[in-house]
């Protein structure tokens, strides 16, 4: 029941969205976003909308996972347009009761409605067609320049690519774990809230325990290897820009300047 | 006479309609009476696990149905969560789900989900306790400070406790020292004997299977292949070597000896066996 997880997940495949390299895809979705945010006018939102579509296609992700993916966030952005919708002040087009629709809401809604689906919808492209490993690595790459100040880049990212490494063992675990205690008669269903919470700690201190267990063990493992963090640390799989990176850099940039333009000249 | 579990035609899919769609058993026909003693073997895969969790309802048939006395535990929800009572069920690694605070309450969590009295609780609790040789002086301590063999058996009683008619068991002995095992092993025999529930254990262990089982049941890609007596089994080493199984290691040796001419029956498949007929040949020639 757990395994119905999509949200970042990874659709493996090698075309050329899956074979750019990881940093071309971050700073792409960099341009993307802040192309989305500068969209002040309606027609703007056109080469954004192209530009995604032409990802999706490329990349071979069925739509219906991008829209799947979106259904936890569903509620958070129907109720971010209808707060838009009414509480814009502005000329009143319709007056129900106490409500009024203003021409200006209506705009603001339709705005943070599509912002949302489309920011979504490109971060989504991004976890969907890059391993999560490549995207560690290509995000320690260009934050490397910030170890200069002392941060620690490489640690961030090793934490970050252990923690995607275990969620599945985790969910795994949880299911295991949530039979086990079926099986003793637990019931992880029925009751008021109290209740619930209360037949979660059979789940939650196992799998507590087991996560402990496994972090020290993979310590252990990890120094056994000698490991000593990123000081003189080289890669088995070196990242580097190629042609295709070029050609997707260079269409990011069409769309940053699509959007300034049609916000200058569009309606 | 009704058997206690039965499976009819039962096949189940993980991940239906997805790309990771996978047939993890397929149409199986299986049935138990009361009091048997039956062993489960087959490679890592086959299904094994998969197969003994629809026997208490956890998993739900894709196709074919599970029955437990006669009657469909998937008939009604009251009926899937009381057959969870009624067949027990020991997962692989079971001490994994140990959590209380102390190995009596850990022991006392099945009863109490089975909304038992307090005497009631109490007097399962200290005879399931007994059942796998944990002391009452262990019943106060924290199940996280026992060893590895004593948390497997208190994670034991803590399903024997709901004094299940059925009792199964995933790989019972996995991970265990040979005394520790054998332990374990012994434990479940005895509460086979005492109580005279139906027992199901699935083991990688051609000799315990031998050993203990008087029934066993061979599972190869999700099909049940084989069902029989350990004795009938084990007589088909070909077909076992097959499947990547094999048979008993003194069986084996007893096959070289019957080779270099030594008089001594075929179907032997433990150490003590092995040794009576030996004992047995030395006696005949000294007699001579
Ligand atoms: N929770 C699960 N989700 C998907 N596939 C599973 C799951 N559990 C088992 N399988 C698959 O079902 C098949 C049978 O597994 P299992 O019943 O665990 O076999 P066994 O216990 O004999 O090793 C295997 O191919 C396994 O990969
Ligand atoms: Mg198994």
């Amino acid at each position: 029941m757990l395994k119905n997880i999509t949200l970042g997940q990874y659709f493996p495949g090698n075309t050329f969205v899956h074979r750019l390299d990881p940093r071309t895809k971050l700073l792409i979705i960099v341009v993307y976003i802040v192309a989305l945010f500068l969209v002040d006018k309606i027609t703007a939102y056109l080469p954004v909308i192209v530009f995604l579509a032409i990802s999706v296609m490329v990349s071979k992700i069925k739509l219906k996972s991008l829209v799947s993916g979106m259904k936890p966030l569903f509620v958070i952005i129907v109720i971010t347009a209808i707060i838009n919708l009414f509480f814009t002040s502005g000329e009143p087009i319709v007056k129900l009761w106490v409500v009024t629709i203003t021409k200006e809401g209506v705009r603001a809604a339709v705005f943070m409605l599509l912002r949302i689906s489309l920011l979504i919808m490109g971060t989504f492209m991004l976890t969907y067609t890059t391993a999560p490993m490549q995207l560690t690595d290509g995000l320690e790459s260009l934050l490397g320049p910030l170890k200069k100040i002392k941060m620690p880049v490489h640690e961030l990212a090793m934490m970050m690519s252990i923690a995607l490494r275990f969620i599945p063992t985790l969910i795994e675990e949880t299911d295991k774990i949530m039979n086990a205690q079926k099986a003793r008669g637990a019931d992880f269903e029925t009751g008021g809230l109290v209740q619930k919470a209360k037949a979660m700690l059979p789940l939650l201190i196992p799998l507590f325990i087991s996560a402990f267990r496994r972090a020290d063990e993979l310590a252990t493992a990890m120094e056994s290897r000698c490991y000593s963090g990123g000081e003189g640390r080289t890669k088995m799989k070196q990242l580097c820009y190629g042609a295709i990176d070029v050609t997707a850099g260079a269409a990011a940039i069409v769309l940053l300047a699509m959007v300034i333009l049609l916000n200058t000249f569009g309606i | 006479m009704t058997p206690i579990v039965k499976t009819e035609g039962l096949t189940h899919l993980y991940s239906p309609g997805t790309p990771f769609e996978r047939i993890a058993v397929q149409d199986l026909d299986f049935q138990a009476m009361k009091g048997e003693f039956i062993g489960i073997i087959g490679h890592t895969g086959s299904g094994k696990s998969t197969f003994i969790q629809h026997l208490n309802g956890l998993l739900k048939p894709t196709k074919g149905r599970v029955l437990f006395d006669g009657e469909d535990i998937w008939s009604s929800k009251t009926k899937t969560h009381g057959v969870r009572f009624k067949v027990g069920l020991v997962f692989q690694y079971p001490e994994y789900q140990l959590f209380e605070e102390t190995v009596y309450k850990d022991i006392a969590f099945g009863p109490k989900n089975m909304k038992l009295s307090e005497e009631e609780i109490d007097a399962r609790v200290r005879e399931a306790a007994d059942l796998v040789g944990i002391g009452e002086e262990l019943l106060e301590k924290s199940p996280f400070d026992l060893s590895g063999g004593q948390k497997r058996r208190v994670a034991i009683a803590g399903v024997i406790a709901m004094r299940p008619d059925v009792l199964i068991l995933d790989e019972p002995t996995a991970g265990l020292d040979p005394a520790g095992s054998a332990e374990i092993l012994a434990n479940i025999k005895d509460y086979h004997h005492r109580m005279g529930s139906t027992v199901l254990f699935v083991t990688h262990s051609m000799e315990d299977a031998a050993r203990i089982a008087d029934r066993l049941l061979v599972f190869s890609g999700g099909h049940l292949v084989m069902d029989g007596t350990p004795n009938a089994i084990f007589a088909r080493p070909e077909e076992l070597e097959a499947i990547d199984l094999g048979i008993p290691e003194i069986t084996r040796v007893v096959a070289r000896l019957r080779e270099k001419g030594l008089d001594i029956p075929a179907a032997i498949y433990t150490v003590e066996q092995a040794k009576a007929a030996l004992m047995k040949l030395k006696e005949g020639k000294a007699d001579a």
